[in-house]
């Protein structure tokens, strides 16, 4: 097991390796954040000085080693845009409001996956079911943002129950989690009925019929039980899709997470700062499709890792 | 050698000829029909020039809501564009990024798919690590920060997608390859001395095809939320060309008091998105495949 998760991580690093390289090659191509800073009036001796003073006139594969070599360290860069401030420090600041909002998606993802694929299943074919799978390719099939307005639209204009911008009221991160966490919702819905319907047709499950067990128990303590795994093995991949779903939603409702702050950064063109969100990002899907991977062999012991 | 090329090209082509369509199909084809009629004929169905202010007209309600004319079916926006114009042209785009945005992916996809697959060893490890890199990333910041960097058009968003996108199309052809590569067909082709390349075309190709059916559909739906995400942070195609994501951020400060000029764009990409997600849905039961989406 621990040789197994050395050499997990040992493939992370070219991987790492690539992101970084996509990264810096992505950011040094694009405009020059020197005449952005300046501004227009900028004398050209003034540019010359400061490009020299931020290392951008050395050539790209010196410029390339040197941010490596800083990135190991921690060093992400300043940010442009607050201060000088460290890149990293400026996107960590902002992880937790990401993460609460990416954990309350979740959380309104399983609230409604897990009985929705059920009564899906158990009444396969049935009206319950056309239902149930009806919903999950809308909530798919939505642009987040565009149900986040909508959401905006019901339940904070219409009917005022719910705060629609900022973090700071109580109940704030409800509209935004449900915006969020709809598209969720809607994969593991599909997902879950699916591997059940499948454990359903195994033998097992028709001695258990035979033997003249109730249909609830069967769901719940055979069937449910046996198809958990593949479930849980999509929620930690799909937290890509969610870092990446957060940037639109934090900007529909002003939440001050980590999309929010990349959108700005990109507009204002403070590579540091966009640099340490991508990167960072790359750490975390990595990291949670590491850690689903470790928890799928402790919970089902027939995994080996060699 | 005929004989052998019937073999390898079989099983596809009679599954695809075996597509009886089901009731949802239909309405899906029928509606995904309506779209692409609608984007070829915007010029003839519009009523009003879609970029075409009339300000006097300014946020006129759709003709259901109480202070509706006929003069706009689906209201005005906050420039007094008509909606229902404005709807129809932005499916032009819509369709256009989806579809082609498509092809090129599948097309980069299929490529690197076949030969990670069928050649294997460094060139699919060097391969692979590319895939793995583009799958770290979430997509979205990914493209983002390309269209910001490089500027905004119709063609850049193209083929940035097909850059970006293939991921998809590349893992799961890769996957085919390598449980048909074992197969006896392949073999024989191998043993009679067909070069590798004409064994990749003529004989796996046929035989992924399926899977790529299936991944493409949905992949559609996928990059028509894309285009909209994008022309909703002003990263897609710029103005005047009318998007429904351009559409929908401008509606949105409207919300209060005009909610059709956000609500609308958001139900004709549903409708599209939904009927592409069912009918990849359908193509899959029927092809039989196992893609992993």
């Amino acid at each position: 097991m621990t040789n197994y998760i050395i050499r997990r991580i040992l493939q992370m690093i070219p991987v790492l390796f690539g992101v970084t390289l996509l990264v810096f090659l992505l950011l040094r191509v694009s405009g020059d954040p020197v005449q952005l800073m300046l501004g227009e009036d900028a004398t050209a001796e003034q540019v010359a000085q400061l490009r020299a003073a931020m290392g951008l006139d050395r050539p790209l594969h010196v410029q390339y080693i040197s941010y490596m070599s800083d990135l190991l360290r921690g060093d992400f860069g300043t940010s442009i845009r607050y201060n000088n401030q460290p890149a990293l420090q400026v996107v960590l600041e902002r992880l937790p409001a990401t993460a609460q909002l990416a954990g309350m998606a979740l959380f309104v993802a399983i609230v409604i996956s897990l009985p929705a694929a059920i009564i899906a299943a158990y009444w396969r074919g049935r009206i319950p079911d056309y239902i149930a799978s009806f919903l999950s390719v809308l909530g798919q099939a939505m642009p987040s943002f565009w149900f986040g307005i909508m959401l905006i639209l019901i339940f904070g204009i219409t009917l005022s129950w719910l705060p629609v911008s900022g973090q700071d009221q109580p109940g704030a991160v409800i509209l935004p989690g449900l915006a969020l966490g709809a598209s969720l919702a809607g994969v593991l819905t599909r997902l879950l009925r699916s591997s059940l319907l499948e454990v359903m047709n195994q033998d097992f499950i028709r001695t258990a019929r035979a033997k003249g067990l109730h249909p609830r128990t069967i769901i719940f303590r055979h069937v449910l039980r046996n198809s958990i795994l593949s479930y849980l093995t999509v929620i930690g991949l799909e937290t890509a899709a969610l870092m990446a779903g957060a940037v639109v939603t934090e900007q529909v409702f002003a939440w001050p997470g980590i999309g929010l702050l990349v959108i700005q950064a990109i507009n204002f063109r403070d590579m540091a700062v966009v640099q340490a969100v991508i990167i960072l990002s790359a750490i975390i899907v990595m990291m949670t499709s590491l850690i689903v991977d470790i928890l799928y062999s402790l919970i089902d012991p027939r995994i080996q890792h060699g | 050698m005929a004989d052998i090329h019937i073999l390898a090209t079989g099983r596809a082509s009679s599954r695809l000829a075996d597509l009886r369509l089901s009731g949802v199909a239909i309405v899906c084809i029928g509606i995904l029909t309506i779209f692409i009629l609608m984007a070829i004929f915007a010029a003839f169905i519009a009523p009003y020039e879609p970029s075409l202010p009339d300000l006097r007209a300014r946020l006129a309600p759709p003709v259901w809501n109480e202070g509706g004319t006929m003069a706009h079916i689906l209201g005005t926006d906050h420039l007094g564009r008509d909606m229902l114009s404005r709807l129809v042209y932005g499916s032009r785009i819509a369709l256009l990024v989806g579809f082609f945005g498509v092809i090129v992916a599948s097309l980069i996809g299929t490529a690197i798919g076949l030969i990670a697959g069928f050649v294997g060893g460094a060139v699919d490890s060097v391969l692979m690590a590319v895939v793995n890199t583009l799958l770290a990333v979430p997509n979205t910041l990914l493209y983002i920060t390309v269209l910001a960097v490089f500027g905004q058009s119709l063609t850049l968003l193209i083929i940035v997608i097909g850059c970006i996108n293939w991921t998809t199309f590349a893992r799961v052809v890769r996957g085919e390859v390598l449980s048909i590569k074992q197969r006896e067909f392949i073999e024989a082709s191998r043993a009679i001395g067909q070069r590798p390349i004409v064994t990749m075309i003529r004989h796996i190709l046929p035989n992924v095809l399926g899977p790529i059916i299936v991944i493409a559909t949905m992949n559609v739906a996928m990059l028509i939320i894309l285009e909209a995400t994008l022309s909703f942070l002003g990263l897609g195609v710029q103005p005047p060309t009318v998007t429904w994501g351009r559409m929908l951020a401008d509606g949105r400060d409207y919300v209060a008091t005009a909610w059709w000029l956000a609500a609308l764009p958001g139900v004709m990409i549903t409708l599209l998105t939904l009927s592409l997600i069912f009918l990849g849905d359908w193509l899959r039961d029927r092809l039989d495949t196992r893609s992993d989406q």
